[in-house]
């Protein structure tokens, strides 16, 4: 099915993706550095194609509550934006995990706190795995590595989205979004109607009543017996997800006495930190999550029992590394390597690390 | 498998071309299927003081987008000179156009070679050719891009209301091979 190769940036395939993934909406206000997603859809003209709604609104704060909107209509929606947008997104956020509505935001990280940099980070995982906005709720999250899963998490993002009604994150960052790479673009498949939506997804949206209960979309339970009610059917799609949904690519991890785990463009970089590695007789491999929530915890337990060390790589100072730890136990030295504010680490900063902390270490 | 990769600098000032001239050159790379990366500055340097960007080449998947050493590097600005040319790997290439380099590069473990484009894109009358002429020097020195793949990279990369300028970008890459000496 696949056809099409094209060189483009990550931000502008998000837009091709979106409208080939047969998006019916999207609302959004620019920043650095994802800007050229909306710039892109603008220049595509959707609404006069498929029919997509593309909408710049006048916050952030009013783009999420769009969404919420149409998700609660059934619709495929979508938003994008860049780590302070993506905060003031965080009550539309929860408000969509307790009303179970489905939607996809994408978060080109950048460096903070507060305004912070314009230049790459991952310094939103905590923001994206943990506490999104406020209540007991989970994201279901993406990451992706290239510009092609840019595009394939898209589609994976909507899949996620309405199988557990449930917003869905792809966390990407600077890097991913500015650069430039060859992907190859599948065919578009069509907006859903609302017959499609009820068939596949089940008669919960508000469609119109006809010949049916009303449906109520909403987050507030006044009532703590059903609240708890929700949130046992919250935590039952995230125990579900966690064993249904995780995702991770394993390199050069079968034989290795070491293990960086890394994600998204920190990924790419210590994949070549990998290689070097190798060049010089280490046996060194990379885990890759590819989902973020569900984390690969038993992937990583798995590798603890078998490695003499694990090195976390990531762009912040030091989050994802909390849940390597968690997952590994006690059982091998998991050590945390970073830059942050906005500086990108090089391959070979990482392999110097990889170095110091671990295998000269236990030399 | 593997024999080919080449790993790419180019930095100057914005307005010269830089972003443009790595989009050509990617879009070059991908005429001839290689894999590629462009990976640009986007940061507060954009706004007045130098732009860079990295281009990869190659014939297998590429691991790292970004670079800590390079093949090459396209300098064309004493900001970026002093930057990059620690960053060339033993044996790679530097191009530079000499017009506002107060300290030329000093290293003799690589090759450099000189492109005066500047002066000869004044004399021309044309400015904008700057790029595309430097880009043919590199293209002379590092010929796993042909020039029929640079030519269809270059019109690949240009919007069509920007074809009209394709002749004579054309005839500035075949000037840069042309004008570029060895240092």
């Amino acid at each position: 099915m696949k056809q099409e190769v094209r060189l483009m940036k990550g931000n502008e395939v998000i837009a091709e993706a979106a409208v080939r993934a047969g998006c019916d909406a999207y609302f959004g206000y620019p920043i650095t550095p994802q800007t050229e997603v909306i710039e892109t859809l603008m220049e595509m003209r959707p609404w006069e194609t498929t029919g997509m709604v593309v909408l710049q609104a006048e916050s952030e704060i009013a783009s999420i509550n769009m969404v919420y909107g149409a998700a609660a209509c059934g619709k495929k929606v979508m938003t994008s934006s860049s780590s302070p947008g993506i905060s003031l997104m965080g009550e539309g956020i929860s408000y969509m995990a307790g009303a179970e509505l489905p939607c996809v935001i994408l978060n080109v990280q950048r460096g903070g706190p507060g305004l912070g940099t314009i230049q790459p980070a991952q310094s939103d995982y905590f923001l994206a795995t943990k506490a999104g906005g406020h209540g007991d709720f989970r994201m279901l999250v993406l990451a992706p590595n290239s510009v092609q899963e840019m595009y394939d998490h898209v589609f994976l993002a909507f899949e996620l989205a309405f199988r557990y009604r449930n917003p869905v994150m792809i966390l990407s960052d600077g890097v991913i979004g500015q650069m430039m790479e060859k992907v190859e673009l599948s065919e578009a498949v069509g907006r859903l109607t609302d017959a499609e939506v009820l068939e596949r997804y089940g008669d919960w949206a508000l469609t119109g009543r006809h010949h049916r209960d009303r449906n109520i979309v909403t987050s507030v339970q006044l009532d703590p017996h059903i609240q708890e009610g929700v949130n046992n059917t919250l935590l039952g799609k995230y125990r579900r997800a966690e064993r249904e949904e995780v995702r991770y690519e394993s390199t050069d991890c079968d034989d290795a006495d070491y293990v960086i785990v890394a994600y998204g463009s920190s990924a790419r970089i210590s994949s070549k930190a990998v290689e070097m590695a190798r060049e010089e007789g280490h046996k060194v491999g990379l885990l890759r999550p590819i989902t973020l929530y569900p984390f690969p915890s038993a992937q990583i337990r798995e590798l603890a029992g078998r490695v003499k060390g694990i090195l976390t790589v990531e762009m912040s100072t030091g989050q994802m590394v909390e849940d390597v730890r968690l997952s590994a136990g006690c059982a091998v030295p998991v050590e945390y390597y970073g830059r942050y504010g906005g500086m990108i680490p090089t391959p070979g900063e990482v392999y110097q690390a990889l170095k110091s902390l671990l295998i000269e270490k236990q030399a | 498998m593997g024999t080919m990769k080449e790993e790419i600098i180019i930095a100057g000032f914005g307005g010269q071309g830089v972003l443009s001239m790595g989009k050509i050159l990617a879009y070059s790379g991908v005429m001839q299927d290689y894999e590629v990366s462009w990976m640009p500055s986007y940061g507060p340097e954009m706004r007045g003081g130098t732009a860079n960007v990295t281009v990869i080449l190659s014939d297998s998947p590429i691991s790292s987008p970004i670079a800590h050493d390079f093949d090459t590097a396209i300098l064309l600005n004493q900001q970026s000179m002093d930057k990059f040319e620690p960053m060339i790997k033993p044996g790679g290439l530097l191009i530079y156009d000499p017009n506002g380099i107060v300290h030329p590069p000093t290293r003799t473990d690589i090759d450099v070679y000189v492109l005066e484009a500047t002066e000869e894109c004044a004399r021309r009358g044309n400015t904008r050719l700057f790029n595309t002429m430097m880009l043919g020097g590199y293209l002379k020195v590092r010929p796993a891009i042909t020039v029929e793949s640079a030519f269809r990279g270059l019109k690949k990369s240009l919007p069509e209301r920007a074809w009209k300028s394709l002749p004579d970008n054309e005839a500035a890459i075949v000037s840069g091979m042309e004008l570029i000496r060895k240092s």
